[in-house]
């Protein structure tokens, strides 16, 4: 029943996803991957629970990499996205 | 659940909600910034909360995790180059496929008698991953050039692919009936970087976009496998929002180039198209200097930049023309093609560094319609985007894609090193229409001595 659950979920949300990114203008479409991808880094939390709990040597090893990794993707990913989205200015933002 | 798991689900929803928030808010350039701070936000609670949970009693590890992570990432955001965002989104891509292919992993080895449910989504988080890590570093290899770009294709691949695909469908089943095997789930990994690999080889430079895209949307569907697997809601609608917006990007950008997705995949191993199409008229090439008399008759002007802006970083002589041809009068808008460039949007984040507004950047069906209109069209590095032989040359291979109309403008100079062709491979007529001019050289030199031109 969980599975079922879980799938439901799933299904709602990639609906949502699809009315919500149909309306980013293709402008924005290179920031839109870049903070994609740090949302993508919410294995983080799974990670967290995996390192930090008590499920052995290795998985906590393979859980720490993990979490390292995926801070990676939603530090770097929040930064530079923000770092692209700071440049797009209208016209009196741009000829300052 | 206990008061505390209740407690942290509850902060989950509020963290997807602020991820459903902050991709609305990416929907106009004035909100997109305060959109990726919210999404941003809900990213920090989520960890926090998480951080929070008791069951987590090792905090020595996460923290130097947890650091070390942050100052990579926070380097490369910092140092990046912004005509190197599609090698870095690239990366990033192939980090999250990783990350998620460990927390699969680490839930194999962490769990005991692991239902079958949870051994299969793990297997499937295994695959994605994999596949998304080595695919997105073939790819971020090929943007910048460390492995070559054109498609690489050797004899057998085929079968040599089918074999792969027969042997990782009968190790998911080993592996799904004994969770606990190191030595299947080793193999899984290995298969699967071999299969993201072999899926990014046999494609070319020019379809990266596409390439791009899907293996975003595979990060997001890798998150979400392992989201599954730890029955975790929050990585499930985080990763499904991801794993949408590539599969809408990968349609955008299929949908530009008039192909099918499948066709990208394959198109390495299809035989190169000869087009026998004899273009009539003759190149006719233009000076800088003369072209500067042109530009300053116009009363307005319409930019078109392809990747070959990218490559000689012309951007910001661009822009500083612009400058000069607003000041003397004339109207400059740019149009943008949906796969100008190497990934989805490269072209407006370069002109944005550049300080163009976005209010001037079009987009191709908009400027269409109007493009009569313009005195001057400056093509900059595109080739094969502003090719009328997609509209009028019933068996080329690039028939049917919709193209910017650059060849209906009064006149038209084209921005280019030489005579070669573009990714497609495919002669342009657009050099050899009457109304067309070549200004052979580098784009950047090129536009410096019409900005000097003005200065006099």
């Amino acid at each position: 029943m969980n599975a079922i659950y879980l799938l439901f979920i799933l299904v709602l949300a990639i609906f949502v996803g699809f009315e919500l990114i149909r309306k980013v203008p293709a402008t924005l479409h290179t920031p839109l991957m870049s903070g994609a991808n740090a949302i993508s880094g919410i294995t983080v939390i799974g990670a967290l629970a995996l390192a930090g709990g008590e499920h052995g040597e290795l998985a906590s090893y393979l859980g720490a990499f993990a979490v390292f990794l995926a801070t990676i993707n939603v530090v770097g990913g929040y930064l530079v996205t923000d770092r692209m989205l700071a440049m797009f200015k209208n016209k009196e933002g741009a000829n300052k | 659940m206990n008061d505390m798991s209740i407690f942290i689900n509850f902060v989950y929803v509020i963290s997807a909600t602020l991820f459903i928030f902050g991709l609305k808010l990416l929907s106009h350039p004035s909100t997109a910034r305060k959109g990726n701070l919210l999404s941003a936000s809900g990213m920090l609670i989520a960890a926090v909360v998480t951080l929070l949970d008791n069951q987590i009693i090792n905090y020595e590890y996460l923290i130097v995790a947890i650091l070390a992570g942050s100052l990579v990432g926070a380097v490369a955001a910092k140092k990046v180059q912004m005509t190197s965002m599609p090698e870095l989104v690239s990366l990033f891509n192939g980090i999250g496929g990783l990350a998620s292919l460990t927390v699969a992993w680490a839930t194999l080895l962490g769990g005991e008698n692991l239902s079958v449910f949870v051994s299969s989504v793990s297997a499937l988080a295994f695959l994605i991953g994999g596949i998304t890590f080595s695919g997105s570093v073939v790819a971020w290899g090929k943007l910048s050039e460390r492995i070559i770009g054109r498609p690489v294709v050797f004899k057998g691949q085929v079968i040599a692919n089918l074999l792969l695909v027969a042997s990782i469908f009968v190790v998911i089943v080993l592996l799904v009936t004994e969770p606990n095997s190191i030595q299947w789930q080793v193999t899984l990994v290995v298969l699967a970087l071999l299969m993201g690999i072999m899926l990014v080889l046999p494609i070319g430079g020019a379809d990266m976009p596409v390439v791009i895209s899907l293996l975003n949307s595979y990060s997001g569907l890798a998150a979400c496998a392992a989201g599954f697997a730890l029955e975790n809601n929050l990585l499930i609608v985080a990763g499904a929002l991801v794993g949408a917006s590539g599969i809408i990007l990968t349609s955008i950008m299929c949908k530009a180039m008039n192909r099918s997705l499948t066709n990208v995949l394959t198109s390495g191993f299809q035989p190169v198209v000869e087009s026998n199409i004899e273009i009539e008229g003759e190149v006719k090439p233009l000076s800088a200097d003369d072209a500067f008399y042109v530009l300053e008759a116009a009363q307005s002007v319409l930019v078109i930049p392809g990747y070959g802006m990218a490559v000689a970083q012309a951007q910001h002589a661009l822009k500083e023309l612009q400058g000069l041809l607003e000041q003397n009068g004339a109207e400059v808008a740019y149009a943008i093609h949906p796969v100008a460039g190497r990934m989805p949007g490269h072209m407006n984040v370069l002109l944005a560094e550049a300080d163009v507004s976005y209010e001037q950047l079009f987009e191709m069906d908009e400027i269409n319609p109007r493009i009569e209109g313009f005195d001057v069209a400056i093509v900059i590095g595109a080739n094969d985007v502003v090719n009328p032989a997609a509209r009028e040359m019933k068996g080329s291979p690039i028939y049917g894609m919709p193209v910017i109309n650059a060849d209906l403008a009064k006149n038209v100079f084209v921005l280019k090193r030489g005579m070669a062709t573009g990714f497609a491979g495919v002669d342009n007529p657009l050099f050899f229409k009457p109304n067309t001019r070549m200004i052979f050289g580098d784009a950047k030199e090129t536009l410096n001595s019409m900005i000097r031109q003005f200065a006099d």
